[in-house]
């Protein structure tokens, strides 16, 4: 009879050594990693549907771009500061950096919405053509997801503070945020070059 | 704070360095890439080649220095799952531009 | 303070849908009312509503398919009926704008919610048992995904009586589902519901495809894995890449709608065209999403009565992958029509015609599973042959409308329309109920009724071909789909047959009806109970638990040596329980309502949005965010089954096997 008698738990098992939690969490990246794919295509389809109203050439700004370019940077940076604190069970530092990583996201979305504020004021907003609709869907679902984000940095600081230590499902749940905050990076990778610069030459 | 380490979870995660590393990269990249479509030193299609080729050298970076993808073996599924997806996105992307390119031709709809 | 809501929305002056109306609010307030008098609240919210057991969610899951059925197949016997009437100047019973309605909510529920529930309900009873799984890996998403169905379910069935649902078809195509053409709440009904159900059936993906990668007894590598469980992962797969796709495909046509953008309009730079190849890269998968798992139902009946071993277990492996990969590009099949010049057309249409060649591999699979085998004709073979046969033409027919140069022909007649309800109905739905006769008697203990079962194949069998079989003819005749009346006497005829069928199919349903109320009437029967958990002498590891398996499957994890595992085991003399212990501490999720309540908020969310009610989903987002936050803040969620508790469960579990060996 070679039978495993050791029990093995269900994967909601805190003590079980692999948990599923951030590979499940992987997995739900990839399929948002098609929602922007599928995004990126229609982009492709209608990027030159100008309608007669302004081209990206036009309404684009390389300043502004690279200011919130460096925002999202280097809150990547600090968010990744946060976790080796976190693996330190330093748990004022995390909040700290956590802080930080917040404040740069919060200036993100800032920058974007007044991008967005401008254009529409111009009379480009997303109705004025098929470009313009594409183009304003693909940078806010980009948003929407930081928004997300920064709602979600927000409740792990709530919920760590008054703590003394990190324990395992709160690693998970950072371990996770910081796989959404750093794929949020490669999507502004491809939105920045496949948007704007591409736009831009 | 040594090197690379493999939580439980098995997520490895970076040290200071490496993500010191990986943002000076990404920063060195990003300007480059900036640079070169605002300094029109290369020809239209040569701008485009080279900053897509810069962007997919920067995604490499950040999967590597950020997201800490590797080739240990309990990554293997991450692995599998990414590049099943990109291969996904690919079929889509390609597919979608060469179905609906075809058809404005045909329809001479641009 | 309504948005667009007013009185004048309710349709009080469309005598059909007042009928319909009385009729379910009877229904429903007697449900209600029995449940009242019994006093089964309290039980229905704790063991069933708030249940994240994935056995339970499975009975959850079919009963919700088995009332999609109903509505899904009454718009269906509607449309039967007002083409058997509207011919040659009658108008038929059913105005256009009402007929509209019916059959894209025909399209609608019979896909999002009969077959997609049918399939996670199965998904979730058979997969964690089958691999030897105490649970899912996420048990509190799993009960979210069956919230966001079910409320999904619920907005549809509101537009009926409040409103107006979609006219559209069952993809609301562009420009007609634009508000330029259709300024109304259906389109935005439709919306709403796809994106809800679509949340849903997405977690499902993801949560099962963790679960097979992850959670596998220890010794099951993937050639040892069951075929369902290989289908349910292939199918999985699928979900997670192309529901993302339908999302954004109907996200955009939202888009359009609310913000008067420019996706897919006629004017503004927008083309439609864009709409078909998005959300048919999402419509050509989901058809093998819905049809994979089938095949592995059939995979498991076919050998449980035929008393062999499955023939060809690798290369049903490989075809299930190969179909699984090549469904990735056939998309423009179809919509070869829309102008495309010949290079795309050619491309897709080969590789349409080489899926094929995988599928015949499982049919000569099955076969030879039955040669000279010892095949027992049950219920469930029934439903697996007549499978074979039916699938098979239905599969022929596609491939002739593969072929680009015929599908000029073919293409919108109602030639198409019989094509996939030949596969659909004869590949899923005969797959799903030959599934759910098989696992039943694990599911509640006692086994269905025979007799009706069969009765319900020939019903739905015969009048599949007469319901279908004259759409054949008619297409080549020329009659297009989504026509509310014509004049061509020559089509009376056969719409007269099809009509026939449709009747035919709806004393099939009456049968299973009367076949689960005859399987619960005589549960407590000797030859109905199911003691020993194995009724069928079956191969995989969900027959060697109980009957209905205890609350966390398997009380020592099973290890797994060969294929087929509680055969090997059986015919080794192996104990697959490990009977006598030693038990120890067994770690469970608890119950919650986060899920109830996520469902409930986004319910109100959609109805709010389809309105313009724009502070109602205000407070119907809020109090899904808030929901989920709380949840993340929930740090009472899991118990322990003591130890004693497993082994009197167990000990009581191997006392009736004792018995049942004694008789």
């Amino acid at each position: 009879m070679a039978h495993d008698t050791t029990v093995q738990t269900a994967g909601h098992d805190e003590h079980h050594h692999e948990s599923p939690v951030v590979f499940g969490f992987w997995v739900y990246l990839m399929t948002d990693c098609i929602i922007f794919g599928s995004l990126f295509a229609v982009f492709a389809v209608l990027r030159n549907q100008f309608n007669g109203g302004p081209s990206g050439h036009e309404l684009f700004e390389l300043s502004g771009l690279g200011l919130e370019t460096a925002l999202l940077l280097v809150s990547s940076i600090t968010y990744g500061f946060g976790m080796i604190a976190a693996h330190k069970n330093e748990i004022s530092k995390v909040i700290m950096w956590l802080g930080v990583t917040f404040l740069l996201g919060l200036g993100f979305v800032g920058l974007e919405l007044n991008e967005f504020a401008h254009m529409i004021h111009e009379g480009a907003g997303p109705d004025r053509s098929a470009f313009l609709s594409a183009f304003f869907t693909l940078v806010s679902t980009h948003g929407l997801h930081v928004t997300c984000g920064l709602i979600w940095i927000v409740t792990l600081i709530v919920q760590m503070m008054g703590t003394t230590e990190i324990p395992e499902r709160m690693m998970n749940k950072l371990t996770c945020l910081s796989l959404f905050w750093h794929f949020l990076d490669i999507v502004w990778i491809c939105v920045f070059t496949y948007v704007y610069l591409a736009s831009m030459i | 704070m040594s090197d690379l380490h493999t939580s439980p979870s098995g997520e490895s995660h970076g040290s200071v360095s490496s993500y010191i590393i990986g943002f000076v990269l990404a920063v060195i990249l990003t300007a480059v890439a900036f640079g070169v479509v605002v300094s029109h030193s290369l020809s239209p299609s040569g701008t485009l080649t080279a900053i897509a080729v810069l962007a997919f050298v920067q995604v490499l970076v950040h999967l590597h220095y950020f997201l800490h993808m590797g080739n240990g073996s309990e990554q293997r599924w991450n692995n599998m799952c990414f590049f099943f997806t990109v291969g996904f996105v690919v079929i889509l992307l390609i597919g979608t531009m060469f179905i609906m390119n075809n058809t404005a031709l045909h329809m001479m709809s641009r | 303070m309504l948005g667009r809501l007013s009185f004048s929305a309710i349709p009080v002056d469309v005598p059909i849908l007042v009928g319909t109306f009385l009729g379910a609010a009877i229904a429903g307030l007697a449900v209600l009312g029995l449940i009242t008098y019994y006093g089964k609240w309290g039980y229905l919210w704790k063991e069933w509503l708030t249940s994240v057991d994935h056995k339970r969610l499975a009975v959850m899951y079919i009963v919700l398919a088995l009332v999609a059925l109903f509505r899904g197949f009454a718009d269906a016997i509607m449309m039967r009926t007002q083409l058997a009437l509207a011919y040659a100047g009658n108008p038929g019973y059913l105005p256009p704008h009402h007929y509209d309605q019916i059959f894209s909510a025909h399209g609608t529920i019979m896909i999002f919610f009969l077959a997609m529930a049918f399939m996670t309900g199965l998904f979730n009873f058979v997969v964690p048992l089958q691999i030897g799984a105490r649970d899912v890996a996420f048990p509190f998403l799993n009960n979210l995904s069956f919230w966001m169905t079910a409320i999904a379910f619920v907005l549809v069935n509101v537009s009926l009586f409040i409103g107006e649902f979609s006219q559209c078809g069952w993809l609301a195509y562009p420009p007609l589902s634009e508000s330029q053409f259709s300024p109304g709440v259906g389109v935005d009904y439709y919306i709403w519901a796809i994106q809800l159900s679509g949340v849903g059936t997405l977690l499902t993906g993801v949560n099962f495809f963790v679960t097979i990668v992850k959670m596998r007894a220890p010794g099951m590598t993937w050639m040892k894995m069951p075929v369902f469980t290989w289908t349910a992962f292939c199918s999985s797969i699928l979900i997670m890449v192309s529901f993302p796709v339908l999302t954004v495909a109907v996200a955009l046509l939202g888009l359009d709608r609310y913000f008067g953008m420019h996706f897919f309009t006629n004017d503004g730079g927008g083309n439609q065209m864009l709409y078909l190849s998005l959300i048919w890269s999402w419509g050509h998968p989901e058809v093998y999403i819905l049809v994979i798992p089938a095949f592995g139902v059939f995979s498991e009946v076919v050998p449980a009565f035929s008393g062999k071993p499955l023939f060809g277990y690798g290369t049903m492996v490989y075809a299930t992958c190969s179909i699984m990969v090549l469904s990735f590009v056939v998309w423009v099949h179809h919509f070869f029509t829309m102008g495309a010049g010949p290079d795309v057309n050619a491309f897709f249409g080969i590789a349409t015609m080489i899926i094929s060649i995988p599928t015949g591999v499982k049919l000569f699979n099955w076969m030879f599973t039955m040669y000279k085998g010892r095949v027992q004709f049950h219920a469930c073979m029934y439903w697996a042959v007549g499978f074979m046969v039916t699938f098979t033409i239905g599969g022929m027919t596609g491939v002739m409308m593969a072929i680009p140069g015929a599908d000029f022909v073919l293409h919108n007649s109602l030639f198409l329309i019989a094509h996939f309800h030949n596969v659909i109905i004869g590949g899923v739905y005969f797959g799903y109920i030959c599934g759910m006769n098989f696992w039943f008697p694990k599911v509640m203990g006692f086994k269905m009724n025979e007799a009706w079962g069969i009765r319900a194949f020939w019903f739905w069998f015969v009048g599949f071909y007469f319901a279908f079989v004259p759409l054949y003819v008619l297409g080549f005749d020329g009659m297009t789909r989504r026509m509310n009346h014509y004049d061509n006497p020559e089509w009376h005829i056969w719409l007269l047959i099809a009509e026939v069928g449709a009747v035919l199919i709806l004393f099939g349903i009456v049968c299973q009806l009367t076949q689960l109320y005859v399987t619960i009437r005589d549960r407590n029967l000797p030859a109905n109970r199911d003691v020993t958990g194995d009724p069928w002498n079956g191969r995989a590891l969900e027959w060697s638990t109980s009957s209905p398996p205890p609350p966390y499957n398997f009380a020592i994890v099973p290890h797994v040596h060969e294929l087929d595992a509680f055969m090997h085991d059986k015919e080794n003399g192996i104990d697959t329980r490990c009977a006598g212990g030693p038990y120890a501490p067994i770690h469970m999720p608890k119950n919650t309502a986060a899920g109830f309540l996520i469902g409930a908020f986004s319910f109100i969310f959609g109805f709010a949005a389809v309105w313009y009610i724009w502070w109602l989903a205000a407070i119907g987002l809020i109090g899904v965010i808030g929901t989920v936050i709380a949840r993340s803040a929930n740090k009472d969620i899991d118990y322990y089954i003591p130890a004693d508790e497993v082994a009197r469960i167990e000990n009581e579990h191997s006392r009736k096997l004792m018995a049942q060996a004694a008789e």
